[in-house]
């Protein structure tokens, strides 16, 4: 069998249950009560297990077993979960989700994890503390609690119904002799008998383990049958090797306490009930039982793994690439649309017009869903965060609350790849610099939790995530004080900075706020780092901030980065295309209404004054000069609340252009953000209206 | 006997140039270029090429030489190395020939001009026929346009 085929469903879906595990787990943690997360949890890794296992990654499957023991006990409640526990399976998740990375980075999977096996066995085998829970061996002679809470909901209520049609379900416990040679021969006789009989509903082991002789020497087996109870007996031991067969019939009631019970139902008085309705299985040392979700249990698992809360959508994997080329023949289609535009309106045929039309409608239709289908939301790059905040918490001694809202949010895919690290870098920064620690925040009247929001919310053409913390704040004076020292700004200059300039020089090159050198953040690499990667996205970042209360970072992203709306402008010969998500409005003014102030071109704009620049001289057009004319059609673009006029020759159109890059050879133009391709097949270059307001 | 290599042939102020043939991507005629504003005066900007942009370097610029007007037989040279995709403006572009690796010999300490940085060596064909051999990632060096800028500053 060709593996490669399996290989990137394979990585997609550990990926998945990676995330899960540690979604659940971290949920669980929460609440270590409630036992229906473990049974999702158990199920993520028994679907790891058995698909590393298939694809040939040893490494990852024996993990996963080890883990898989642990939560058995777990969820048959021989074990509770403590601190110990928890650190040891996210140890555990770590060190899958780092073989998975290498099987993605074409490695074999392979790493040493002896020293987790040894403490996830050590946790097993209840050695690791004293007064640990009974032992494997020991919970094994209570035997049939090993059943207790192996029939999911679905199972429970088929057979619930069959006993309600009249039908008598049988909890059967067969014992296979010591000396049997083929063990897993005799159990297909014993399957074959009661499938001929009526149905088999559940087995433990699942009927694969048993298949390949992966059970001791008993397993247990839930029918539905029209015979008796003697004669499914008699006919279980007519097959030879067969040393017992004990037989229970069930009722509803003793259904309902094996059954798939709901959250918290399960109490250790009714495991004594269980015990007692099916001491039939006593002699069965089916305890130390093999994972229990049997195929039959597959399709529950898809439905309520994920803890009920997402719907059922129908959704295909499609590779990424073939999204980036459909969306590169996209943009090809798109200027020859607006070529298609252009000659219409000089040829003035009004079928070729109409039909143009209409191509363009279509065309803007196809432009949304090709759009949409890059869209990806902000939960796949959020869901790893609660992991990262509960173990940087954890080491840094402080006690942290993670709110997430508008993980739904959606953003183009190529602005997810980008955005996560910048994000953490500024999550780090939060819990690092901004939390307090718990005495201080004692002091200071605070709640012992510190609380950390990530929010995602649209606004119109743009999706603004927000990191707030209600730690100390900036340090405004602090800020100052080192920026001085730092060189990033003068004394003279420290003097004039507002407060929010103030705040904005904790993403100056070179500034950490951090007194002592913490492993998380404040390695000299602090923020800049974040505002750069944010600017090359199209997005900026703010921070307000209140000393004592908190701080709030702001990051504004576009929605897009591989279409925009634009204002195509002319300058002499040349042509420029001006974001549309930047312009506040355009005008015409008349040479004597520019106004020199202090050195500066000034102009009067809806009671305010604004400066006006000219981009010829920013971009050194030898083409046009604006002085030149007696009127100059002005573009008004804003940034954050700053407007800025600037002078153009002649406004062109309105457009939808596709952005290009310039290349690898020409990065960091000033006042160019890349380029676009127009109808004609020139290329424009596209204006950074950032750049134009410093 | 070295290696034998295929060189695309292409005409710069009156000397003959080579790059090897499989660091060429196509070759284009002139296709009107967009200026990019604050780059070195040797980058004249981008074109469309199938609708990848791309930015296109005067090689005479690049290499100091006078630049001069286009002609009929300007052509792009479209080249890639160092994981850069650039197009150089050549006199012209009208041959591809074998030569053999031995036959290139280190590059004397100036050849018209050109730093000898630039160059791989100058290859020795028929009797009295040289070809300057291009050393790409030397002229694609993007470290040298920086202090370059620094420079003009």
């Amino acid at each position: 069998m060709d593996m490669n085929a399996y290989l990137s469903m394979f990585i997609d879906e550990s990926n998945d249950h990676l995330q899960s595990l540690n979604e659940n787990l971290l949920r669980l943690e929460s609440d270590p009560a409630d036992l229906s997360i473990v049974q999702v949890i158990f199920r993520s890794a028994h679907t790891l297990k058995g698909m590393s296992a298939t694809m040939g990654y040893e490494d990852l499957a024996s993990l996963t077993h080890e883990m898989e023991n642990v939560l058995d006990l777990v969820r048959n409640e021989k074990l509770k979960m403590d601190n110990f526990i928890f650190d040891t399976l996210f140890k555990s998740l770590d060190a899958l989700e780092s073989m998975v990375q290498d099987i993605i980075g074409g490695g074999t999977g392979r790493a040493d994890v002896s020293h987790i096996v040894v403490s996830l066995q050590s946790i097993f085998k209840g050695e690791y503390k004293a007064e640990s829970a009974p032992s494997a061996s020991a919970a094994s002679a209570e035997g049939s609690s090993g059943a207790e809470g192996i029939l999911d909901e679905f199972q429970s209520s088929v057979l619930l119904q069959s006993i309600e049609a009249g039908h008598s379900v049988f909890h059967t416990v067969v014992t296979i002799r010591e000396d049997c040679m083929l063990k897993a021969a005799r159990a297909y006789m014993v399957f074959d008998f009661l499938e001929r009989s009526g149905e088999v509903v559940k087995s433990q082991p699942s009927v694969q383990d048993i298949e390949q002789e992966k059970f001791d020497r008993s397993f247990t087996v839930f029918t539905i049958t029209s015979l008796s109870q003697d004669e499914l007996q008699k006919g279980i031991e007519s097959v030879s090797e067969i040393e017992s067969a004990v037989v229970t019939q069930l009722d509803g009631e003793s259904l309902f306490q094996l059954g798939g019970r709901p959250a918290g139902a399960s109490t250790p008085s009714n495991v004594h009930n269980i015990s007692a309705a099916a001491e039939v299985a006593a002699s069965a040392s089916s305890a130390e039982a093999k994972p229990a979700s049997a195929p039959a249990a597959a399709p529950a698992v898809a439905s309520s793994g994920q803890g009920g809360s997402t719907a059922l959508s129908r959704t295909i994997r499609v590779d990424i690439e073939r999204l980036d080329a459909l969306m590169n023949l996209f943009s090809e289609l798109l200027i020859d649309r607006v070529r298609l535009e252009q000659l219409a309106s000089e040829i003035r045929r009004t079928e070729l017009t109409e039909t143009v039309e209409h191509m363009s409608r279509v065309s803007g239709d196809l432009q949304n869903i090709v759009l949409k289908l890059r869209m990806v939301p902000v939960e796949s790059v959020f869901n790893r965060f609660p992991r990262m905040v509960r173990d940087l918490a954890k080491s840094l001694d402080k006690k942290i609350d993670l709110v997430i809202t508008g993980a739904e949010t959606e953003l183009d895919r190529t602005v997810i790849d980008e955005i996560g690290d910048p994000l953490v870098h500024l999550l780090r920064n939060s819990l690092d610099h901004g939390v307090e620690p718990i005495p201080d925040r004692i002091a200071a009247g605070k709640p012992e939790i510190g609380t950390v929001h990530l929010r995602a919310f649209h606004s119109g053409n743009h999706v603004f995530i927000e990191i707030e913390d209600d730690g100390r704040g900036i340090n405004k004076e602090k800020v100052k004080q080192i920026a001085i020292k730092n060189d990033v700004i003068t004394v003279d200059e420290a003097k004039r900075l507002t407060d929010k300039e103030i705040n904005m020089l904790i993403f100056a090159a070179g500034f950490s706020t951090a007194d002592k050198i913490s492993d998380i953040s404040g390695r000299g690499v602090g923020l800049d780092v974040v505002r750069t990667k944010i600017s090359t996205l199209g997005g900026h970042v703010t921070v307000d901030s209140v000393e004592g209360k908190g701080s709030k970072f702001s990051i504004q992203l576009p929605l897009t980065l591989s279409i925009i709306s634009a204002m195509l402008v002319k300058l002499g010969t040349e042509k420029y295309a001006i974001p549309l998500s930047s312009i506040v409005e355009t005008s015409i003014i008349r040479r004597e209404h520019i106004r020199k102030i202090h050195g500066n071109l000034m102009m009067e704009f809806r009671g305010t004054v604004i400066p006006i620049i000219s981009l010829s001289q920013v971009l050194e057009s030898t083409s046009y000069n604006e002085a030149d004319e007696a009127e100059t059609e002005i573009v008004v673009i804003r940034k954050g609340d700053k407007l800025v006029a600037v002078m153009v020759d002649e406004f062109i159109s309105q457009n939808d252009i596709v952005l290009k890059s310039l290349g690898k050879y020409l990065t960091n133009i000033e006042a160019i953000s890349g380029a676009t391709i127009l109808g004609d097949g020139q290329v424009a270059l596209i204006i950074d209206p950032n750049a134009l307001i410093k | 006997m070295g290696e034998e290599m295929k060189v695309i042939v292409f005409g710069l102020a009156n000397e003959e140039y080579g790059i090897e043939v499989d660091k060429v991507r196509t070759i284009e005629r002139m296709s009107p270029i967009t200026r990019v504003p604050k780059t070195p005066a040797f980058i004249k900007g981008v074109i469309n090429l199938r609708g990848v942009v791309l930015p296109v370097i005067d090689l005479r610029g690049r290499f100091g030489l006078s630049e001069s007007e286009p002609t009929e037989n300007s052509r792009i040279i479209i080249v890639a190395a160092n994981d850069l995709e650039v197009g150089f403006i050549v006199d012209a572009a009208n041959d591809v020939i074998d030569i053999d690796s031995d036959s290139i010999d280190s590059p004397p300490e100036v050849v018209g001009g050109i730093k000898a940085k630039y160059l791989r060596g100058v290859a020795k064909i028929g009797d009295n026929r040289l070809l300057i051999m291009l050393n790409l990632s030397e002229v694609l060096n993007k470290n040298e346009i920086i202090q370059l800028e620094q420079l003009e500053g």
